[in-house]
């Protein structure tokens, strides 16, 4: 539920707000919920405003999770 | 996309579900519920339930806040957009769902109600602010996600001190419907339904933090994976839960570590508290009547409440007696057990919320899935084998 | 000069384009509705059947089989990136005789006025037809107008007509698939929806996606010219996307359709938009692609003759028919999971959840 997307800060503006990029689509939204947003930063976007920022080194963290869990597999198959 | 597309990576989720078919014991089965519906979508519209070996099933839960709209107040709404002075400003999921003798907000639409589709509350804000003849209710729903954007919108309306601005509220808890189901006699009496543990929702969990997930997992012992919403996301949750599962363990553990910590957005909780309060009860489609499990708007901000400030005769209404949509909602039946499922009730046609919302299981179903012909019979022969 | 000198030679003040507006009297078949046929729409449409200035536009019947179509253009906003309700009233209906492998030869065009109108936006509008028509070879030969009370139009609503003659040996209908026939589409999904979708009221957002709105016969000719013989059924996905098309398709010819998403080219920008919205690319409105439907022995000619057009250089082989009596359109993910893509029921909303 909650439909949210990582969208990127491209400026800040007035009045909490901010504009985003999507891969080249913008819009101005609310940052109003979440403090310290700097411009190259990645927030979680839903209806309009940003809920959280992506943590870039955790965001790295899961896929390095994810290979491993991908990757060990292959890793066993191949040692047997 | 960035953040988006490497968890979508279609080469790595074969592996995964190898490794989720190799850790799953032989001679159990488990059965995890996802409790939000983004994670019903997202595992329909991937073909997830493909992947993953036949002794592991995945139950829908209620976390789709269209879903579990009673009718009552979607006809609320409609009676409030029939007022000629009030322009409701709704999302677009609500559109279409059923109201009671066939309505809904786009036949009303029709009829000449003045109902405009909104992507946020900020549209609704500047519609007012545009429009000061016009009284502006917005149709507030949502789980916790939903919620700090309406709330922030009431703050703007307060600092702009817009005279025509209100909201229709119906944001509701995530962890008092979780409580809800797992208290159900179906679930806490052994043989009936079992939920092995819970894939916590993604978006939820940034807003509120993993935290009020510990609750559930100490006292019923379940253990709880919040998820991001992306395929591979869901996918390593669901391995995370099969390792609890065969460890023993009822942990919180946190797979959307890139968007959600332990405590959650404080900024965001805070907004919440200062212009909401807790309903002593309120309806779920489903679940009954849940007692502390939606918000009102607190009284120093009542003057934007729209059920203070419009009110509207209401009588109440009955779910149609065949729809099986609060049994599905708690995970108890499937789509293909309801008897108005694909006859009577269909996209075109939908009886039950369950089946207008694009994240409801009979929607996911009959829209991704139904080629898979799951009938009861089927099912039965997978669990017993 | 006496008074009868002077009447004859009326002074006749110039339709102001600027800031004028439509008013009942240019619908009334008096003199204004004159001005305005000749001043807006034969100045944009020029041709010698226009200037013949008859109801009925007269022309020698081309031998072989003919095809007829016609459609009503209500689009909203009325501009749009990449394209109006102009050129997109020239493009539909030249598309849709092209699917039947035909070539156009003619069009109508008939304008209901909402009353107010400026008449700036009337002659832009007038002005986009003549470019798209010119540019497709395709006149407005005959025409129509009417105007409506303020309120009874959203502007103006245009509906074209269009004839044109199939090529001896062609004759592709939506009941012809076959299971084992490969089906192919012509370019990316979604970008007239979403640059449509872009300048909606209270769902605005900036992208540099255009309307792919485009007339589609030059392509369908070469695809005829290559692979005729083996071609079945040709189809534009319009309102609905691929995902109404395919299961159009589906149900006429009684079999199903398995497609691959990773082959289905969507572009990065759109896709992003989809995102935002809540949206399925799948069921996303396109005005210049097309679905071949083509014998598995024409494929890859098909394919090729696409692909060397402008307007088909992202062409791919997306899927095939298969035997299905449920007649399901079903999709191998980009996960290896399977799903099925139904109709939808209505327009698709955008979503919060």
């Amino acid at each position: 539920m909650c439909l949210a997307i990582p969208a990127r800060v491209t400026e800040l503006l007035a009045d909490g707000m901010a504009r985003i990029s999507l891969d080249g689509v913008t819009k101005v939204v609310s940052v109003a919920l979440v403090d310290d947003v700097r411009v190259g930063d990645y927030i979680v976007l839903h209806v309009g405003y940003a809920l959280a920022k992506i943590d870039e080194v955790e965001a790295e963290r899961t896929l390095a999770l994810l290979r491993e869990a991908a990757g060990s597999l292959a890793l066993a198959e191949a040692a047997s | 996309m960035k953040y988006v597309d490497e968890y979508r990576d279609g080469r790595l989720a074969g592996a995964i579900a190898e490794r989720i078919a190799a850790e799953a014991a032989r001679g159990r089965d488990y059965y995890f519920m996802e409790f939000c519906g983004g994670h019903t979508h997202a595992i329909s519209r991937y073909g997830l339930e493909d992947l993953l070996p036949a002794n592991i099933r995945m139950i829908h839960g209620p976390g789709c806040p269209v879903c579990v709209l009673p009718i009552g107040r979607i006809d609320h709404a409609i009676r409030l957009a029939e007022r000629p002075e009030i322009t409701l400003c709704t999302y677009g999921d609500l559109m279409r769902v059923p109201g009671p003798h066939g309505t809904s907000l786009l036949k009303a639409k029709a009829a000449g109600a003045d109902i405009r589709m909104v992507y946020s509350t900020l549209d609704a804000l500047r519609i007012a602010e545009a429009e000061p003849s016009r009284e502006v209710v917005f149709f507030a729903i949502g789980f916790e996600t939903t919620t700090p954007p309406t709330a922030l919108a009431i703050r703007i309306a307060d600092k702009k001190r817009l005279k025509n601005f209100s909201i229709f509220c119906n944001h509701v808890i995530t962890p008092a419907a979780i409580a809800s189901i797992l208290d159900h006699p179906d679930v806490r009496t052994l043989g009936a339904i079992r939920i092995d543990g819970f894939i916590g929702p993604a978006h939820v969990s940034t807003v509120i933090g993993t935290q009020p997930y510990k609750f559930f997992a100490e006292e019923y012992e379940k253990p709880v994976v919040v998820a991001g919403f992306e395929p591979l996301d869901v996918m390593q949750a669901i391995l995370m839960l099969v390792r609890q599962v065969n460890d023993g363990r009822h942990e919180v553990e946190n797979e959307y570590i890139r968007a959600v910590t332990e405590e959650g957005n404080l900024k965001a909780q805070s907004e919440v508290a200062e212009v909401f309060e807790l309903r002593e009860a309120f309806e779920w489609r489903g679940l009954g009547i849940v007692p502390y499990s939606a918000l009102r708007l607190r009284e120093a901000f009542a003057q934007y409440d729209a059920e203070r400030r419009f009110p509207v005769v209401t009588e109440p209404v009955r779910d149609n007696p065949a729809c099986e949509c609060g049994a599905i909602l708690r995970g108890v039946k499937r789509p293909t057990e309801c008897r108005l499922f694909g006859t009577a009730c269909t996209p075109e046609t939908p009886i039950g919320s369950c089946m207008v919302s694009a994240e409801g299981a009979c929607a996911a179903h009959w829209t991704y899935g139904r080629f898979r012909e799951d009938t009861a019979a089927s099912v039965g022969q997978r669990a017993a084998s | 000069m006496n008074v009868t000198q002077k009447i004859s030679k009326p002074y006749r003040r110039k339709l102001d384009l600027a800031n004028g507006r439509v008013d009942l009297s240019h619908g009334s078949g008096g003199r204004a509705m004159a001005q305005l046929i000749a001043d807006i729409f034969h100045n944009a449409l020029d041709n010698d059947w226009l200037r013949q200035g008859n109801d009925q536009a007269a022309f020698d019947a081309p031998s072989g089989r003919m095809v007829m179509s016609t459609d009503g253009y209500v689009v909203s906003p009325l501009f749009f990136p990449g394209g109006d309700i102009g050129s997109l009233a020239v493009h539909g209906t030249i598309n849709d005789i092209a699917m039947a492998g035909a070539r156009p030869l003619h069009l109508s065009a008939s304008f209901i006025i909402e009353e107010g109108f400026a008449l700036a936006d009337l002659d832009r509008i007038a002005q986009s037809m003549g470019k798209a028509s010119r540019e497709a070879g395709v006149p407005v030969v005959t025409g129509d107008t009417k105007v409506v009370e303020r309120g009874k139009a959203d502007g103006v609503f245009i509906t074209t007509a269009g004839v044109g003659v199939v090529p001896a040996g062609i004759e592709l209908s939506g009941d012809r698939a076959r299971p084992g026939d490969t089906v192919i589409l012509s370019g990316t999904l979604g970008d007239h929806g979403i640059a449509v979708m872009s300048k909606r009221q209270n769902l605005e957002f900036e992208t540099q996606i255009l309307s792919d709105s485009a007339a589609l016969h030059g392509l369908v000719a070469d695809i005829v010219a290559t692979a005729g013989p083996w071609l079945r059924a040709m189809r534009d996905p319009t309102r609905g996307g691929l995902a109404a098309t395919l299961n159009e398709l589906a149900y006429q010819s009684g079999v199903g359709f398995r497609i691959e998403e990773d082959a289905i080219p969507v572009k990065p920008e759109v896709a992003a938009a989809c995102e935002l919205l809540g949206l399925d690319p799948l069921y996303v409105a396109n005005e210049g692609k097309l679905i071949a439907i083509v014998a598995p022995e024409g494929g890859a000619a098909a394919l090729a003759a696409m692909k060397r057009h402008p307007l088909g250089c992202d062409a791919a082989i997306i899927g095939e028919a298969v035997a299905d009596e449920r007649r399901f359109v079903q999709m191998v993910t980009a996960f290896g999971g399977g799903r099925i893509v139904d109709w939808l029921s209505g327009e698709q909303l955008p979503r919060i959840c």
